[in-house]
């Protein structure tokens, strides 16, 4: 069914950024320690014009993760065949070194609400993912990447641990996880966990990618910290520690910064690809 | 005890509906702000998407108005697909239908204008005609010539200066708008679409001919209407502008 044999190099173990048009003239010209790039599906979705054909060249010089951002895995409904046939194509084309989506839901009743919104941790929630994901490979014909959300609340009916869903995730559909280092550090401080027990748990083994990104700070209804993930500033240090940690466990894997929003210039970026570059060269292979 | 996703959507875009229950913190306390959360992003996200969409729209407005506007625009059409790009599609018929809206009756059109714009850029890629085709054809094969175009043409017809408008809110120094009706042909050369307003009779000109019409009929038909009507004024754009794909001198069968 699922072909494992990979037809494309994988992503190299070495550090991405998230692509902005405004850093493509930045990027052919001084591109750093940076040797992949990701993009957001839906934003290649159209039918031509200056992003197609960025993403064309770009795809000569980097290596090139596609991540969905729409696909609303986690939609109690069906999947929208439209838009796995929008994927389908954009991978036909594209062939990227990878591709991934969230553990999260976005759409339903046929509105995209445009935010990746929660799950709880259950068996009916699983078997869900499970045959949605299923869907997704055999669609697409090849592995995907399952990424960990930010999570700002509980469900109350959840039964199982995030990283333990993942592993079983993983293990029933044979995809890979996205581990998201910052969601990780975000989700720990607003749910009251400890980071590293979470990093300690999860099924490292079916990493094929790590994100790194900036988080808000602001406060719930108790004054407690409530941290947001808004892709909109530098990383900070404690979650540069949690990769320290994170990488003696994993090793190598393509590391990627995400800043999203408040895109600054190039060199602040490449700045945090550097140190995202370094962090990979401390780790012992 | 379970949350539904029909549940958390109706919370999530009515501000006034308090989070669903067994949504927590840490301590199984209600979620409160952590709902909110979601409210905002989604929210923000949707109004960032209708100023990226819509920027003459927002300037016109005021981006308070503009909010405003926004928030009561993302509940009644949130987007129906996953592709931004498209979303707002509903939004100058929305304009056109606010009644405390009815005094600026002109920002439907500008709306409608860029909405095109931003069709024309993600439209696909396709090649000119070349350059030489026009020389290699007689008058009488030219006029009997159909035309077929590229898919980022787009054409905006308007009782307001929307040109105007969007010039006098995009370009520094653009003339202040007159009070005239104006079409609009949008075309994309490479990869930044154009708009560029055409002369009276100029767009009755390019419908005929986007409904299959032969250049030379198309031409005096709006010669009844505009008798000193000048094709090669369009033509230049349509030329200039890369919108068209092909001539065609077939002859239509007797």
């Amino acid at each position: 069914m699922l072909d494992a044999t990979p037809k494309r190099a994988p992503l190299p173990n070495a550090a991405g950024v998230g692509y902005k048009p405004q850093h493509f003239e930045d990027l052919i010209r001084d591109p750093g320690p940076v040797e992949w790039l990701e993009i957001h599906a839906e934003n290649y979705m159209g039918d031509g014009g200056r992003p197609l054909a960025q993403l064309r060249h770009l795809s000569e010089k980097f290596a090139i993760s596609v991540h969905g951002v729409g696909l609303s895995i986690g939609s109690e409904g069906p999947l929208d065949a439209d838009h796995l046939a929008r994927l389908k194509h954009l991978m036909g084309w594209l062939n990227p070194a990878s591709f991934s989506e969230h553990l999260a839901w976005s759409t339903h009743d046929s509105a995209f609400l445009n935010d990746l919104l929660p799950l709880p941790y259950t068996q009916a929630t699983l078997t869900r993912i499970a045959d949605h994901i299923d869907q997704v490979q055999n669609t697409v014909g090849r592995q995907m990447l399952l990424e960990n959300p930010s999570s700002y609340l509980a469900f109350s009916e959840s039964t199982m641990s995030e990283p333990d869903f993942l592993a079983e995730i993983a293990r029933r559909t044979g995809c890979g996880l996205l581990l998201d280092v910052n969601n990780v550090f975000v989700s720990a401080t607003n749910l009251n966990f400890t980071p590293q027990d979470y990093i300690d748990a999860y099924p490292v083994e079916h990493v094929g990618e790590i994100h790194l990104g900036g988080h808000d700070e602001d406060t719930d209804d108790h004054g407690a910290p409530l941290l947001i993930d808004s892709h909109g500033r530098a990383v900070v240090d404690p979650v540069w520690a949690l990769l320290d940690h994170t990488l003696t466990r994993t090793g190598p894997k393509p590391l990627l910064i995400e800043w999203d929003t408040d895109v600054p210039d190039w060199p602040v970026l490449r700045a945090e690809a550097d140190r995202a570059a370094q962090a990979l060269a401390r780790v012992p292979v | 005890m379970s949350v539904s996703q029909t549940d958390f959507r109706a919370a999530l875009l009515d501000p006034a509906k308090a989070a669903p229950l067994d949504l927590t913190d840490a301590d199984s306390r209600p979620a409160g702000r952590r709902f909110d959360v979601y409210r905002n992003n989604v929210a923000v996200s949707l109004t960032e998407a209708l100023y990226t969409g819509f920027p003459v729209i927002t300037k016109l407005l005021g981006k308070q108005n503009m909010d405003g506007l926004a928030g009561i625009f993302l509940r009644q059409h949130p987007p129906s697909s996953p592709l931004m790009m498209h979303y707002g599609a509903a939004f100058p018929d929305f304009l056109a239908n606010m009644e405390q809206l009815a005094h600026l009756g002109y920002l439907a059109d500008t709306a409608r204008l860029e909405l095109a714009i931003r069709r024309a850029y993600h439209a696909a890629d396709t090649d000119p005609m070349p350059a030489e085709t026009l020389a290699t054809l007689a008058p009488d094969q030219l006029l009997a010539a159909t035309v077929t175009f590229a898919p980022a043409v787009q054409l905006i017809r308007s009782p307001w200066p929307i040109h105007d408008i969007w010039r006098f809110n995009t370009e520094p120094d653009a003339p202040k708008p007159r009070a005239q009706a104006q079409d609009v042909l949008i075309t994309r050369p490479e990869f930044d679409p154009i708009p560029a307003l055409l002369p009276p009779g100029g767009a009755d000109w390019i419908d005929a001919l986007v409904r299959g019409g032969r250049i030379g009929d198309a031409h005096d038909a709006v010669l009844a209407n505009v008798p000193d009507f000048n094709l090669a004024d369009p033509l230049a754009l349509l030329l200039q502008g890369n919108a068209i794909t092909s001539l065609s001198t077939e002859r239509p069968p007797q």
